[in-house]
């Protein structure tokens, strides 16, 4: 139903899209995988109409059509789940699905028709969601079902799913699997976006890898492995599982008791968290992200308060009440959920956030100035260490991508030779290679003795690092298991709330 | 280089276009634009006196801008110049009125540091309002302008009041200081004095602190990406409070240079702001955003707008055209220099295809539409 043929892209400086030949039958799914930055967005936005192609043509049904705006694209019956929702949260389901559809009684509106129509849709494929309730009140799982009806609302034929399943739960991402293929069998065309491997192998009929613009090969899930599709995606060999040498746990490190939180929104976030972590072990914090993971760790790394009664303690060190200054002091180094929010300044060049924590330290000044000639020496250290690729130590930080982003943080972070190091979500948006040194220096940390407290909602992740794992949900530790005794279906059950929670 | 090159053409460009605004203006009061040009210029920078007397007027705005600089790395805009100078002015001049017979070498150091610490508690004050209150440092300095005016006509008035004028027309101003209080002339035959090296140390000492300092590097951090600096360990809040007492302090040194520099070397107003100040305190912020918020290219840009004063002063007594044209144009520079930078981003946009999202433009550069 859909070919796109030769399409090419270029930006200044790079070409998002080189070349790039892509089809779509009705009725199965084609899955675009590739890094970020592999091209994948680009081609469903030149699809959707939000860029023109630079060379290339587009066919819709055997015919050449060009579209030139999100508009067009809808006419043509192609729609787009975006990964970041575009709802208002403050209006009813209905009202969203309506919104920017000529009414049938102008210029009032026709909320009930609508109504009506979502729920056949709904009923037909099994998306049930309540036409009045407002977005705000939903699931993020429930969301993804309301921008799922929007599209086939508007009678889409081809949809594209940019990264459906980042922000779902193993059990959530099974209902949403049920979902899609109800779809296909319907004789709709589905473009599948992940770099979720797993996933890919689970849903897809085909697989098309791209890597820095170009196709580098499309295959079948019964002709290729995990192992094959990193290789393809990165372009050499990976290792999906890290080595992990035993190490003997030692005295605790990291001690949570009863730690409560109050978050944003007046509500409690954490609730009487217990936990401990040991010299040598990576203990994983599983969940799906908002059950009080990031306040957790703001109030670990001393940038929220616990409320009364609450207590950390870094190496027998109290930081309940301390500041970011005074947890760093005792021991703590913390690479934080969002890198560009909390993790490190754009706006500051590559030496300057490597100074940023240790900026104090007095072999780095001259008579009260800086000794720039020392900086540079020390940023550079840490640049070619932590193999942190950029231009210059003077190359503004934005610049870089995720995956240098992060490695810069983290050797930021180990440059102080922590003993309780607080990663959250330290690979989230990061390229295969930087993950996996990211992952090695984790290991290579708890090998070392340091107490490592890993936050993640991959669960591949947690499954690969840690030695044991704590399920979080609504605030609450729900399950706390040795890796050897974890099932991801078991950590699965958990991280949606049907663990069994013993009161109290 | 592109991005460079636009830094300085744009606002040099926006000054071009305030000045064309300004000849329409002259033409619109009945003269020759080209003769008002030349008057002004030939006013502001005509003889050695006259450049002299432009140095001398562009110091207080030059050390309001540093001072705006400083406050501004770390993103906190101070809006208080003519509050802080007027508290700086009040709490120098108190002490060199308490200690009249204090040796000149004595009396300066005594009275820089009471002048800076008065503007700098001024301005610590709204520093501390929006670190640990949340309160809008725009509106709490402004605030802060009236209520050191308050104080300003309250003391001359009253307790600080020339003893001379208790019994005269009760001017509201001081006795006039002793010689030994004068800040020293440095070229004899013009008003030169030292309070333009003062003013000039300050640019260069805050552009030293803001980029080879570690508290330079917390403010600027502060003022980038607060979240950051607070993950990182640094103090969001002792951050900004101290980005707004440095800027005060220098607001305050300015309050300094307008008493001790002054000819009739006493505090004088007339129950106004800029009575004392002649709105340095506002012109500073003019200064400092025609410098492009840098310390170092404040100077220059300092010097241009005292030169504006002065020309204006001089149109008025060649041409009987009005000097407070000079305000007006102020004025327009500053909404040009700020739309500016709309305009540079326009046109940055323009010649580069954007990345992001808002993709849907003009395929090719210079393609005009």
């Amino acid at each position: 139903m859909l070919e796109m043929r030769g399409i090419t892209k270029r930006f200044p400086g790079v070409v998002a899209n080189d070349d790039v030949s892509f089809d779509l039958r009705a009725g199965e799914v084609h899955t675009l995988l590739g890094e970020n930055g592999a091209g994948k967005s680009t081609l469903m936005k030149i699809l959707f109409g939000l860029y023109q192609p630079d060379a290339g043509e587009i066919l819709l049904q055997g015919r050449p059509v060009t579209i030139t705006s999100p508009t067009d694209a809808i006419e043509h019956r192609i729609g787009m789940v975006h990964q970041h929702f575009m709802l208002v949260p403050t209006l009813t389901v209905a009202e969203n699905v309506a919104l920017g559809l000529p009414s049938m009684r102008r210029p009032f509106t026709d909320l009930d028709t609508v109504s009506q129509r979502m729920v056949e849709i709904s009923d037909q494929y099994g998306l049930t969601v309540d036409p009045s309730i407002e977005v705000w009140k939903l699931s993020v799982g429930e969301r993804q079902r309301v921008e799922i009806i929007k599209a086939l609302y508007r009678e889409a034929e081809l949809l594209v799913l940019d990264e459906p399943t980042a922000v779902l739960t193993p059990q959530e991402v099974d209902d949403l699997f049920v979902i899609l293929r109800q779809m296909t069998e319907a004789g709709r065309g589905l473009v599948f976006i992940s770099h979720k491997l797993r996933e890919v192998l689970d849903l897809s009929d085909r697989i098309t890898v791209l890597r820095n613009g170009v196709v580098t090969g499309t295959t079948v899930p019964a002709e290729a492995s995990l192992e094959r599709l990193a290789e393809m995606m990165v372009g050499r060999e990976v290792s999906l599982a890290p080595d992990k040498p035993p190490v003997a746990t030692g005295r605790p490190r990291l001690v949570l008791e009863h730690v409560t939180v109050i978050g944003d929104r007046d509500t409690v976030a954490v609730d009487g968290v217990d936990l401990e972590v040991r010299a040598g072990e990576i203990v994983g914090i599983a969940g799906v992200s908002g059950n009080g993971q990031r306040e957790l760790a703001e109030t670990i790394a001393g940038l929220r308060p616990a409320e009364p009664g609450s207590s950390v303690q870094i190496d027998r060190a109290d930081v309940t009440t301390a500041d970011a200054a005074t947890t760093r002091a005792a021991g703590l180094a913390y690479v934080p959920e969002e890198r560009m929010k909390d993790g490190a300044i754009g706006e500051f060049d590559v030496g300057e956030n490597l100074l940023l924590v240790n900026h104090r330290d007095p072999s780095f000044l001259r008579g009260g100035l800086f000794d720039f000639e020392r900086i540079r020496l020390h940023c550079q250290r840490l640049v070619d260490a932590f193999s942190v690729k950029t231009p210059t130590l003077q190359t503004p930080t934005s610049s870089l991508s995720g995956g240098n982003i992060q490695k810069l943080i983290l050797a930021r972070e180990l440059d102080s030779d922590p003993t309780v190091l607080l990663a959250a979500q330290p690979t989230r948006g990061v390229d295969i290679g930087a993950a996996e040194y990211i992952h090695g220096q984790l290991i290579e940390r708890r090998s070392e003795g340091v107490a490592v407290l890993l936050i993640s909602e991959d669960l591949d992740e947690i499954l690969a690092l840690a030695d044991r794992i704590a399920v979080m949900y609504e605030g609450r530790i729900v399950q706390l298991v040795d890796r050897a005794d974890a099932t991801r279906e078991g950590l699965g059950l958990a991280m949606a709330g049907a663990a069994d929670r013993s009161p109290g | 280089m592109i991005r460079r090159a636009l830094g300085a053409v744009v606002p040099v460009g926006a000054a071009l276009v305030a000045f064309l605004f300004g000849a329409i203006m002259i033409v619109a009061l009945g003269a020759n634009p080209i003769d008002g040009l030349v008057a002004m210029l030939d006013g502001a920078f005509g003889t050695r006196e006259r450049l002299a007397t432009t140095a001398v007027r562009a110091t207080p705005l030059l050390l309001v801008g540093v001072g705006i600089c400083v406050a501004f790395r770390a993103k906190v805009i101070n809006i208080g110049g003519e509050g802080q100078i007027v508290i700086g002015a009040l709490a120098s001049t108190a002490v060199a009125l308490a200690v009249p017979g204090t040796p000149k070498v004595l009396l300066l150091p005594m009275v820089i540091v009471a002048g800076m610490v008065g503007g700098g508690f001024w301005g610590a004050i709204p520093g501390a309002l929006k670190a640990y209150a949340s309160v809008n440092e725009i509106l709490s300095t402004i605030m802060l302008n009236l209520v050191a005016v308050q104080v300003m006509n309250y003391l001359l008035r009253g307790p600080m009041i020339d003893p001379l004028e208790v019994e005269g027309s009760r001017i509201p101003q001081t006795e006039r200081l002793t010689d030994n209080a004068a800040l020293p002339t440095l070229l004899s035959g013009t008003r030169l004095h030292l309070g333009v090296v003062i003013g000039i140390t300050a640019a260069v000492a805050a552009y030293v602190l803001l980029w080879r300092t570690p508290l330079g590097f917390r403010l600027r951090a502060v003022g980038h990406n607060p979240n950051a600096a607070r993950a990182s360990g640094i103090s969001v809040e002792r951050s900004i409070v101290t980005a707004m007492a440095i800027s005060g302090s220098l607001s305050g040194l300015a309050g300094v240079v307008l008493v001790f520099g002054s000819e009739s070397l006493r505090m004088v107003t007339d129950g106004s702001a800029a009575g004392f100040t002649s709105a340095a305190g506002f012109n500073g912020i003019v200064a400092a955003l025609f410098g492009a918020l840098h310390p170092l290219w404040t100077i220059p840009s300092a010097f241009l707008f005292g030169g504006l004063l002065t020309g204006a002063n001089n149109l008025q007594r060649v041409l009987q055209i009005p000097s407070p044209l000079a305000v007006a144009l102020n004025g327009i520079v500053v909404v040009f220099v700020v739309s500016s930078g709309r305009v540079r981003t326009w046109i940055e946009q323009r010649i580069r295809q954007p990345v992001d999202d808002r993709g849907a433009s003009a395929p090719v550069a210079g393609g005009g539409g």
